[in-house]
């Protein structure tokens, strides 16, 4: 099982990372936050508006 | 030695005709697919416009298990179809039920595959366009590459490979339901809410999972099975099968395509170089399918036969365990080679390794991570809870093809192919199968391709009695074969008689 074995050893350990890893984290996470603001911002441009028909009146039978 | 894995995926896609509600889905289909099929013939021969796709060795409810009951071996209902095109690029465009479904052509690797499932979205963006301009004012025909209404129907999207006929089709089941069942954690698309009576759930990872109702069977359209037996190689029978997986989700994510089809193609050449030491089973696959698509913590135990449990990023990770071994032993070839075996082995560690620590880490490379990003950030800013039906909109529109509507071409998903090999995919075939020669021939003598199948041609001559050619063999008819042959035949009668057909 050296894979699992990889696979936990690959996670996180809260104590050690975050000191170590601490500024480029929060920089990427700065990075991603803003990053999802645009989207959010683009999204509620672009989303159907009347969601609730809109999601009503999508129906599809007779498929495999 | 395993068999090639050739590969091709099967899509419906979600219909739907905005500004009307006088419209039905096979009609609609119908325009759809004909408005992208006139357009790229436009310039051709009349001939081209029409032609057939060829049934005569068509036997979708022939039953892979030889030892099927006469419960199993009833066929499932005969599949309905309507508009039905070859594409130059070896493809079958056509209606199916009520969906328009693209095939690809047939791929030797999960790249190739990538690249014309990437093709097929842009003729289905081509094809909404050639749509508009044929509609009236104000009405138009948008399509979707999902799975589900999320009102209980479900549509698909099949992949199938090329598997040795000898592999004992006990042994198929066993593999294929351990890897379908888990490899959810990757290939989901992810679905707010629950299709099942008396679920409630806030979102899931699969958009399938819960339209499976059985272990094994024959059916597509009612009661589905994990593993489907259909038995129809469309190549030579006594060596090969053409296992027929209907498990699987959609991708807007191209790495999620890539790994679904190429971690499945790695397991069935591994079973076939019988490189399995461990190969667990359910206690009930069914419920363990929906177990995972289920459980957003991907921490849940799963109820293994022998009394045990184990995770599905476990038993992931058991399985990826076993293919370095098989890999350092029989190599890639069967897969298509050292770039994309060893590709597919590293993008598969990685998204297990990023599902295992952090779900938000693989958001560029998994489609359920990449759209509950979107979904948590939306209701965040709007505190809303996940009852509202703009939650539901905004997981429609994920899955919206047209450019500028798809919020999953806006999610910063990551790209591992070129666009200008997918659009060139659109028109031309992959230079490494049989798809080659059926993709050429159509491009080169339109007027003189009668039918084309997956397995035959039919060519008119002009002079004599149509002559039907055999491609059997998935690998023959590649431009190594037969590329030299067309560029220099002028006529079709000309490559016939160097084919020696």
């Amino acid at each position: 099982m050296a894979e699992r074995e990889q696979i936990k050893r690959t996670s996180p350990r809260p104590s050690e990372e975050v000191n170590e890893a601490a500024p480029s984290v929060s920089e990427a996470g700065g990075k991603l936050k803003s990053d999802l603001d645009d989207l959010l911002d683009e999204i509620d441009e672009v989303l159907e508006t009347n969601a609730e028909d809109f999601v009503k009146s999508y129906i599809q039978k007779g498929g495999q | 030695m395993a068999v090639p894995k050739v590969i091709g995926i099967e899509t419906e896609f979600g219909i739907m005709v905005r500004g009307t509600d006088d419209w039905n889905p096979v009609s609609a289909s119908s325009v759809i697919i004909n408005a992208y099929v006139g357009a790229a013939t436009g310039s051709l021969g009349e001939r081209s416009r029409t032609v057939a796709w060829d049934f005569i060795d068509e036997t979708p409810g022939a039953d892979a298990r030889e030892s099927a009951s006469l419960e199993f071996a009833m066929p499932p209902e005969v599949e309905t179809h309507l508009v039905n095109a070859v594409l130059t690029n070896g493809a079958r465009y056509y209606v199916d039920h009520a969906h328009p479904e693209l095939s690809t052509p047939e791929c030797r690797d999960a790249l190739s595959v990538v690249i014309f499932d990437r093709a097929a979205e842009m003729i289905a963006v081509d094809s909404m366009d050639r749509a508009r301009e044929l509609l009236p004012a104000g009405q138009e025909i948008i399509l979707y590459k999902d799975n589900s209404d999320r009102k209980g129907n479900a549509y698909g999207c099949h992949e199938n490979y090329l598997l040795d006929r000898s592999l004992p089709f006990g042994q198929i089941i066993q593999a294929a339901t351990l890897h379908f069942v888990t490899r959810q954690v990757f290939t989901g698309s992810g679905k707010v809410g629950s299709e099942l009576p008396d679920t409630q759930i806030d979102y899931q990872l699969t958009q399938r999972a819960e339209h499976f109702e059985e272990e094994v069977g024959l059916e597509t359209t009612l009661k589905r099975p994990i593993v489907n037996t259909r038995d129809e190689p469309h190549a030579d029978s006594a060596r090969y099968r053409r296992l027929h997986v209907i498990a699987g989700d959609a991708n807007m994510s191209q790495v999620a395509t890539f790994l679904k089809v190429g971690t499945s193609a790695v397991v069935f050449a591994m079973l076939e170089d019988h490189a399995f030491d461990r190969l667990p089973t359910f206690l009930d696959p069914v419920q363990a399918m929906h177990q995972v698509s289920h459980d957003l913590s991907l921490r849940g135990p799963l109820r293994l036969s022998d009394g045990t449990t184990a995770t599905a990023i476990e038993l992931q990770a058991d399985i990826l365990e076993q293919a370095r071994a098989w890999a350092d032993r029989y190599g890639f070839e069967s897969v298509g080679g050292d770039r994309v075996g060893m590709m597919i082995l590293d993008r598969w560690e990685q998204v297990l390794i990023g599902l295992e620590r952090n779900p938000m880490d693989v958001a560029g490379q998994v489609d359920w991570v990449a759209k509950l990003r979107l979904l948590d950030g939306f209701r965040e800013r709007h505190d809303i809870g996940w009852d509202d039906s703009r939650l539901r909109a905004l997981d429609l529109q994920y899955h919206d093809l047209r450019p500028e509507k798809s919020l999953a071409a806006r999610a910063g998903l990551e790209t591992i192919v070129d666009e200008d090999d997918a659009r060139r995919g659109r028109t031309e075939p992959p230079t490494d199968t049989r798809a080659y020669f059926r993709g050429r021939c159509l491009a080169k003598y339109p007027n003189n391709v009668v039918a084309a199948n997956w397995d035959s041609m039919v060519f008119d001559t002009g002079s004599e009695p149509l002559r039907r050619v055999p491609m059997l063999e998935p690998l023959r008819g590649s431009v190594q074969h037969v590329g030299a042959l067309i560029d220099s035949s002028d006529t079709v009668k000309e490559l016939l008689e160097k084919l020696g057909a």
